[in-house]
C-alpha cells in the first residue's frame, strides 16, 4: 500500500501499533501526539486528510485535531523536503554566529527559511533553542543534531543530502 | 567547596548508559533501601535533603510530594518533565543520554513515595537521540524484572510510557506538559487545584524534573545529610550548570550550589574567550534577568540568586562578552517569546509580539525614544497577571536589559534619529 497524505489509510501493521499507543493511557487520546507522529513518518506529512483520518481513530473532531497540529512546530502541514535543516536562532547559537550560518543555508540552497528546494531535497527552517547550546553555532538535520558548525562543516553536511 | 561528583560521576564511561555500567557503579542499591522504607519516609527523607526541583521553579522537591493526598485509593502519576526547552539549557539532555537508569530508579522511589504505579516520560520532541537511549534503557529495565509487575519481589508494581513531544515550549510549563499529554495542545491550567490534588487525566500527579529525580537514588543510598550538607543552608546538593556563549570551555559543569558565578566563568570554564572582557551573564535561561560583568559574585543556588535580583532557573549559564550587543540580544530573546507564547492569556499573547515588534526596530535603527519606556510600562502591567510564569519569565529579560544597558539602547535609538 502506498502511504498517501491525500488518501492516508495505515496499513495493519500501523494499527495495531495504534491500538498499542492508546491503550498505554488512562484514556486513548493521551495517545494523540505518538499517532500524529506515526502519521507523519508513514504519509510524509499532516493534511487535512490526515487530520479527519486520524480524528476517526479517537474519536474526536477533526477540528480537535487541526488545533493540535497546528499548535506545535514539528508537524508540517505541507510537503516537506527529503532533508530537514533546523537551525537553531536563539541567544547562544546567535551569540556565535548563527546568522552567519543561516545566510550561508539560503545561499547555497537558493531558498528563504521556511522553504524547500525545487529538487525537494531540502527544508529550512531557524528555530528555538533546540538546547544543545554547548556545541553553539548548530543545527537539527533530520533526526540529528549537527553542532560547532563553521562554513566548511556546513558544506560537507550539505554535500552529504542527497 | 566540595568537587563531590553526583550527576556525573559516570559520565566518563563508556556505555554509562547501560544497565550493567550502572550496575557496576551501585546502581539499583538505593530502590533496595526504598521498598524498605515506609513512603512517608521515603518523601520525609527528601524533604530532610533540601532537595529543590531543578527544572526552574526550585521548589521543595519532598513537600510536593507531600501534597499527594494520603490514603486515596485513585490512581496517582508520575510525570517526568524531560521536556527541556529552556534557552541556555541541555544538562537533561546529558542525563538522559548518559545517566537514563538513574533517571528510572530516580522514578521508581519516587513513584514508591507517592504509591503510582504509572509513569509518563515526556521528552522534547527533537530529542530524538536521547529518546532513543532512555527507550532503550527503559527495556533494559523491564527485562531485568526492575519494571513492571512486583518488581524484585517487592509487590510492588510500575510501568513506564515514554512520551513525545511536537515542539513547544511551553510544554515545559507542568500544567502545560500535562494538556500536551492528555492530547490536547500544550494550555497551561489555572491553579489551583494544583497537579498533585487533579493533575494529568484528572488524577493526582507529581510533575519533577530529569535531574531533580536523577538525584534521588544517590539521597536514599547516601543520606538526607550528606546531600544538605553539600549546599547551602536552604538547598542541598550539587547541581548541573550549563554553560553556553563566549566562555572558553562551553559545557555541563556540575558543582555545588554555592559556587559563585565569577567562579564558574573563570575557574571552571576558562574565563572570557579570545582575551576579552565580559560584558554581561544571563545565570539561569534565558527567563532569568541579567546580570552585569560587575554582579557575578554571587552564589548560584536559588536563594542566592534570587537575592541579586535573578533567578537559578534552570542553571542554563549563557555568557556575553564586550562585543554583544544587548538590543540584538534582547530582541533575539524577545523573538522567542513571541514565537512560544501558547495565545492563551491576552496580556502575554498581545504583549510579547508587539515587544517584538519594538526590540526589532529598535535593532533595525528605527527606534522612538517612547519605546523603552513602552516596553517597560507593558512588561511590569502585565507581570503576574497570566494563568502560568511563561509571561513573568519573559518580563525578566525585559526589563533586566534595558534597566541595566539603557545607554546603549538610547544610543541606537538616537543613532536611528529616533531621538
Amino acid at each position: 500500500m502506498t502511504a498517501d497524505a491525500k488518501r492516508p489509510q495505515f496499513a495493519a501493521k500501523e494499527l495495531e501499533e495504534v491500538r498499542r499507543l492508546q491503550s498505554l493511557y488512562p484514556d486513548k487520546r493521551g495517545a494523540l501526539l505518538p499517532v500524529l507522529h506515526l502519521a507523519q513518518d508513514t504519509f510524509g506529512y499532516v493534511s487535512l486528510e490526515v487530520e479527519v483520518y486520524v480524528a476517526g481513530l479517537f474519536g474526536l473532531t477533526p477540528a480537535h485535531v487541526h488545533e493540535v497540529v497546528t499548535f506545535y512546530t514539528m508537524f508540517f502541514q505541507q510537503p516537506k523536503g527529503r532533508h530537514v535543516v533546523a537551525v537553531c536562532h536563539n541567544l547562544s547559537c546567535h551569540l556565535l554566529g548563527a546568522k552567519t550560518i543561516i545566510d550561508q543555508l539560503t545561499e547555497r540552497l537558493g531558498i528563504e527559511v521556511g522553504e524547500t528546494t525545487a529538487d525537494g531535497r531540502v527544508t529550512l527552517l531557524s528555530v528555538e533553542c533546540l538546547c544543545a547550546c554547548e556545541q553553539a553555532p548548530m543545527m537539527q538535520v533530520d533526526d540529528r543534531y549537527e553542532g560547532n558548525l563553521t562554513a566548511d562543516k556546513v558544506e560537507q553536511i550539505l554535500r552529504s543530502l542527497r | 567547596m566540595t568537587d563531590e561528583k553526583i550527576f556525573t560521576r559516570n559520565f566518563h564511561l563508556s556505555d554509562s548508559h547501560t544497565l550493567r555500567v550502572y550496575r557496576q557503579t551501585g546502581g539499583y542499591s538505593a530502590l533496595g533501601k526504598a521498598f524498605q522504607m515506609e513512603p512517608a519516609a521515603i518523601t520525609e527523607e527528601m524533604k530532610q535533603s533540601n532537595l529543590r526541583g531543578l527544572g526552574g521553579a526550585g521548589f521543595s522537591t519532598g513537600t510536593k510530594w507531600s501534597f499527594i493526598p494520603k490514603g486515596s485509593t485513585a490512581p496517582k502519576y508520575l510525570v517526568v518533565n524531560a521536556d527541556e526547552g529552556e534557552p541556555g539549557t541541555f544538562k537533561d539532555r546529558y542525563l538522559l543520554e548518559r545517566d537514563p537508569h538513574a533517571i528510572i530508579e530516580g522514578m521508581l522511589i519516587a513513584a514508591r513515595a507517592i504509591e503510582s504505579h504509572l509513569g509518563f516520560v515526556y521528552i522534547r520532541g527533537e530529542y530524538v537521540q536521547p529518546w532513543r537511549i532512555f527507550s532503550g534503557a527503559v527495556r533494559e529495565a523491564y527485562e531485568a524484572g526492575l519494571l513492571g509487575k512486583n518488581i524484585q519481589g517487592s509487590g510492588f508494581d510500575f510501568d513506564i510510557v515514554i512520551h513525545r513531544g511536537a515542539g513547544a515550549y511551553i510544554c515545559g510549563e507542568e500544567t502545560g506538559l500535562i494538556s500536551s499529554l492528555e492530547g490536547k495542545k500544550g494550555w497551561p491550567k489555572l491553579k489551583p487545584p494544583f497537579p498533585a490534588i487533579k493533575g494529568a487525566f484528572g488524577q493526582p500527579t507529581i510533575v519533577n524534573n530529569v535531574e531533580t529525580l536523577a538525584a534521588v537514588p544517590h539521597i536514599i543510598n547516601r543520606g538526607a545529610e550528606w546531600f544538605a550538607g553539600l549546599g547551602t543552608k536552604s538547598q542541598g546538593g550539587t547541581r548541573l550548570y550549563s554553560v553556553s556563549g563566549h566562555v572558553v570551555k562551553p559545557g555541563v559543569v556540575e558543582a555545588p550550589v554555592s559556587i559563585t558565578l565569577r567562579q564558574l566563568i573563570y575557574d571552571r570554564c576558562g574565563g572570557i574567550r579570545d582575551g576579552r572582557r565580559l560584558k554581561a551573564v544571563v545565570p539561569g535561561g534565558s527567563s532569568a534577568p541579567i546580570l552585569t560583568a560587575d554582579e557575578i559574585d554571587v552564589t548560584m543556588d536559588v536563594d542566592g540568586l534570587k537575592n541579586a535580583g535573578t533567578m537559578a532557573g534552570s542553571a542554563g549559564v549563557i555568557v556575553m562578552d564586550e562585543t554583544v550587543s544587548i538590543p540584538e540580544a534582547l530582541m533575539v530573546v524577545a523573538r522567542f517569546y513571541a514565537h512560544e507564547s501558547c495565545g492563551q492569556c491576552t496580556p502575554c499573547r498581545e504583549s510579547t509580539g508587539w515587544i517584538y515588534k519594538m526590540a526589532h526596530r529598535i535593532v533595525d535603527g528605527k527606534g522612538r525614544k517612547e519605546d523603552l519606556d513602552t516596553i517597560l510600562d507593558v512588561a511590569k502591567r502585565g507581570a503576574g497577571t497570566t494563568i502560568c510564569a511563561f509571561y513573568d519569565g519573559a518580563v525578566g529579560p525585559y526589563i533586566s536589559y534595558i534597566e541595566k544597558f539603557r545607554d546603549e539602547f538610547e544610543a541606537l535609538i538616537r543613532s536611528g534619529g529616533g531621538a
